[in-house]
């Protein structure tokens, strides 16, 4: 049966989380985004205590698909559901912050998605204990971004070490997992260029480990609370066992272990896409607020052709968010119900992404002058919001496989 | 539980008129628009498949469990996706009886609903939008003023469909003029009352299968047993919201079916040594318009669900309707667009579903879920 109520448990932590939005994470929002590369520690060790044990894998890890439960019986999952309406709440209060909330983050769900169960016990323990901890991703490359398979970090298999070398960037929370907590980071290394997207596989790299750096903490326009790192690789040594997956991931004729990681996106860019819509929906809020408190009144349900031009844009940013949050909800409810959603988790990054940008630089644009000053907060979500049309894939890739998908072509076909 | 699965109910009613919709209008669609009629064929067929009687309970002759307003959309998105014209002229009696279910008084029902239930089509008309620039279902300009126990109506509408093939005809007008929606009122005047004049047949840009005509009421006396509701009237906004579901429901369907042409066309289709659906300039199109009918379509379910639910639904249909108009227009313009020249040429069905999605954003009423 179709149904948009959220159940009496998702809708308990919602409010929960949200209260907590409001009290803890708003009130200090401005602060950490002028305080560019500073943490709220107090805050993140109280949320390392309440949420660690309840997080596992973390925020924004998303969970991926549960192989069949035995005997067929299917059990209704709202897991993934629960974390995107979490993911909402927390970002409504600030995005900055909530990106740098501790917890295995893509790294984590990397792990959480394609580990062995000894990798998983391994690596995972660590974000549900008494310190805050950071799990992060290093794909992205100064000459690799949105071209993932042109990656040129190597890893040389010698004796019973993997050595990385290679330069990676955009690393989110890297100085989160390697400097400030006993994180880890996953890192994409090809192990035979000639092999192309086979070749491909990805390690985890411990902190601390010799061989591995930062080199640079990039300085951003929005999400300043959260790190963003370069990380240099150089004659780097891990354990052989840290290649991440099943042994049959060391196969460099199968893109088994490329495919295995980009399938963790199926379950992270809808959480992108809730990332967004919460910025959207604090932006939104306030803006409605605040034509109320001037005693603007939109009418609903009124011809287009009569509607002022701000209550077509107010209107258009309302159908707009609540789309994005739809497809993003179908995304994530294909994912509990166990079906292939990497379409559908495509078109809802690409909505929210493109939907969000635009809704907060209208809700600039429709409060003036008042709207470019930095004693409110709008100006902010204008900047937050823009990296949620970039990371974990452009709007444009969004687009790209979401045309790939209907249109039934390959990358060969459709570049 | 959030859920996005149709019932079992659901995904028959779905199949049901997909199937009437691929094999029985669309082969028509085109023969239709251009002789202006809807081939009798399929008005018969589509009767059978009962989307109306099926709705009304047994009480009043149907056989029925009463309305849902999610699968009526269910059921819409499939017509939309066969033919708009085809979709309106089948569905036009709705108005008119679930206004009636949804809000008759008792005798209301016991005299209008059997008529919607027998075997032959029954059409009823829907009288609201009014021929102005300007005009806003808010602010209608025809009046229905109280004397003694009749109602004297006055105005002029348009689009009104199927007015002159209908025995009857829901009417609507302002018993408190500035009142807003609260000052709105809807009557049900059979075609013959006096001060009925129903003009010649409108020439409009799109659905010309579709039979719409001006109606004028002059000094049109109509009994106080003719107001929906009674003496209290009926909450029209209401009412108006439900026909926004349906108008919202038909443009996801024919967005749908634009979509898969388009794909489709862009396979097959090659320049420059290559299907143009290679190119990103094309496949981005694509890409966005099927994001937008899918957003539509969901932004149109929960509205739905609300009303089934009992939950305040008229701001979320508003928004629907319109976020509905703009995506029909968009994937219509699109999808003539990725045919290039020959998206142009009658003969292909694109440049009808692009002259249709602007009738949707001027369409108001009409169809009722
Ligand atoms: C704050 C921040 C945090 C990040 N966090 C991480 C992280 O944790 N881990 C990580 O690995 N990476 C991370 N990234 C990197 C991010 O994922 C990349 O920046 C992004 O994928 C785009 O790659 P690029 O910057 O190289 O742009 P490019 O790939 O060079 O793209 C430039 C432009 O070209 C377009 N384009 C590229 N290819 C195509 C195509 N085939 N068709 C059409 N258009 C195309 C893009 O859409 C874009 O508009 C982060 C980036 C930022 C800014």
């Amino acid at each position: 049966m179709i149904d948009f109520e959220l159940s009496p448990k998702i809708r308990a932590t919602k409010n929960m989380v949200h209260m907590f939005a409001e009290n803890a994470i708003r009130p200090i929002a401005r602060e950490y985004d002028e305080k560019e590369h500073e943490k709220p520690w107090e805050l993140f060790k109280m949320v390392q205590k309440v949420m660690g044990s309840m997080m596992g894998g973390g925020l924004g890890g998303g969970e991926a698909k549960e192989e069949k439960p035995e005997g067929g019986e299917k059990k209704p999952r709202e897991t993934n559901l629960m974390t995107a309406v979490t993911v909402e709440e927390i970002f409504w209060g600030d995005a900055g912050i909530a990106l740098s909330f501790p917890g295995g983050g893509l790294g984590g769900a990397a792990v959480q998605a394609s580990g062995t169960p000894e990798q998983r016990e391994k690596f995972l323990a660590r974000f549900s204990g008494e310190e805050p901890c950071w799990g992060a991703m290093a794909i992205t490359e100064p000459e690799a971004g949105s071209d993932t398979a042109n990656i040129k970090t190597t890893a040389v298999l010698d004796g019973d070490e993997w050595v990385l070398n290679g330069e990676k960037i955009f690393v989110t929370s890297g100085k989160s997992a390697l400097e400030d907590s006993k994180g880890f980071v996953v890192v994409w290394a090809t192990v035979d260029r000639s092999a192309g997207r086979a070749g491909i596989k990805p390690f985890i790299v411990e902190h601390g480990t010799p061989g591995m750096q930062i080199t640079k903490i990039e300085d951003k326009m929005g999400i300043r609370c959260s790190d963003t790192v370069s990380l240099s690789f150089m004659d780097c040594r891990i354990p052989k066992e840290n290649i991440l997956g099943s042994p049959e991931v060391m196969d460099k004729t199968k893109t088994e272990g490329f495919k295995k990681v980009m399938a963790t996106f199926d379950a992270t860019r809808p959480m992108v896409a809730a990332m967004a819509i919460g910025v959207g929906r604090a932006a939104l809020d306030f803006i409605k607020e605040a034509l109320a408190e001037q005693g603007v009144e939109i009418r609903y349900g009124i011809s287009p052709n009569r509607m002022t031009v701000l209550e077509r844009e107010i209107m258009q940013m309302e159908a707009d968010l609540k789309a994005a949050r739809l497809l993003t909800w179908r995304a994530v409810w294909m994912l509990d119900n166990g079906e292939r959603n990497d379409l559908q988790a495509s078109m809802a990054k690409a909505k929210a992404g493109a939907a969000v940008t635009r809704i907060t630089q209208k809700a600039v644009e429709l409060m003036g002058p008042l709207g470019y000053s930095r004693e409110c907060m709008l100006e902010k979500w204008m900047r937050d919001s823009k990296i949620n049309d970039i990371f974990e894939g452009t709007g444009q890739i969004q687009l790209l496989i979401t045309a790939r998908r209907l249109l039934d072509f390959g990358r060969d076909q459709l570049k | 539980m959030v859920s996005f699965e149709l019932s079992d109910e659901q995904r028959m009613v779905q199949e049901t008129v997909a199937s009437f919709a691929r094999d029985q209008m669309e082969p028509l669609m085109r023969e239709s628009e251009e002789s202006g009629a809807v081939p009798d064929e399929v008005i018969a067929k589509g009767w059978e498949l009962g989307l109306l009687g099926g709705c009304i309970p047994e009480e009043y002759e149907g056989f029925g469990e009463g309305l849902s307003a999610l699968t009526s959309v269910i059921a819409l998105e499939e017509l939309g996706s066969g033919d708009l014209a085809m979709a309106l002229h089948l569905m036009s009696p709705t108005v008119l009886a679930y206004a009636v279910m949804d809000q008759g008084t008792e005798e209301q029902k016991k005299s209008y609903l059997p008529r919607f239930c027998g075997e032959e089509f029954t059409p009823a008309a829907c009288a609201l939008v009014e021929p102005r620039y300007d005009f806003c279902p808010s602010a209608l300009t025809t009046t229905a003023e109280r004397e003694y126990d009749e109602y004297v109506l006055n105005g002029r509408k348009c689009l009104v469909a199927l007015a002159r093939e209908s025995d009857l005809m829901m009417a609507f007008a302002a018993t408190q003029p500035g009142m807003g929606f609260a000052g709105v009122d809807a009557f049900i005047i059979p075609r013959d009352t006096k001060g009925v004049e129903i003009g010649e047949r409108e020439k409009n840009m799109g659905v010309n299968a579709l039979a719409t005509y001006p109606v004028t009421f002059k000094d049109c006396r109509v009994p106080v047993s003719a107001k929906l509701g009674g003496e209290e009237g009926c909450d029209y906004l209401r009412l108006l919201s439900r026909c926004r579901l349906g108008l919202a429901a038909l443009a996801v369907g024919m967005g749908k079916r634009a979509v898969q042409h388009s794909r489709d066309y862009a396979r097959d289709r090659v320049a420059f040594g290559e299907p143009i659906g290679s190119r990103q300039a094309i496949a981005f199109m694509l890409a966005e318009m099927a994001i937008e009918v899918d957003a539509t379509r969901l932004l149109t379910w929960e509205a739905a669900w609300r009303c089934d639910k009992g939950i305040d639904f008229c701001k979320e249909a508003a928004l629907a309707k319109n976020y509905a108009a703009d995506m029909a227009m968009m994937v219509g313009d699109r999808s003539v667009q990725i045919m290039g020249g020959h998206g142009y040429i009658r003969e292909n069905p694109v440049e009808l579903w692009f002259r249709n999605a602007r009738g949707l954003a001027a369409f108001e009423g009409m169809v009722m879920v």
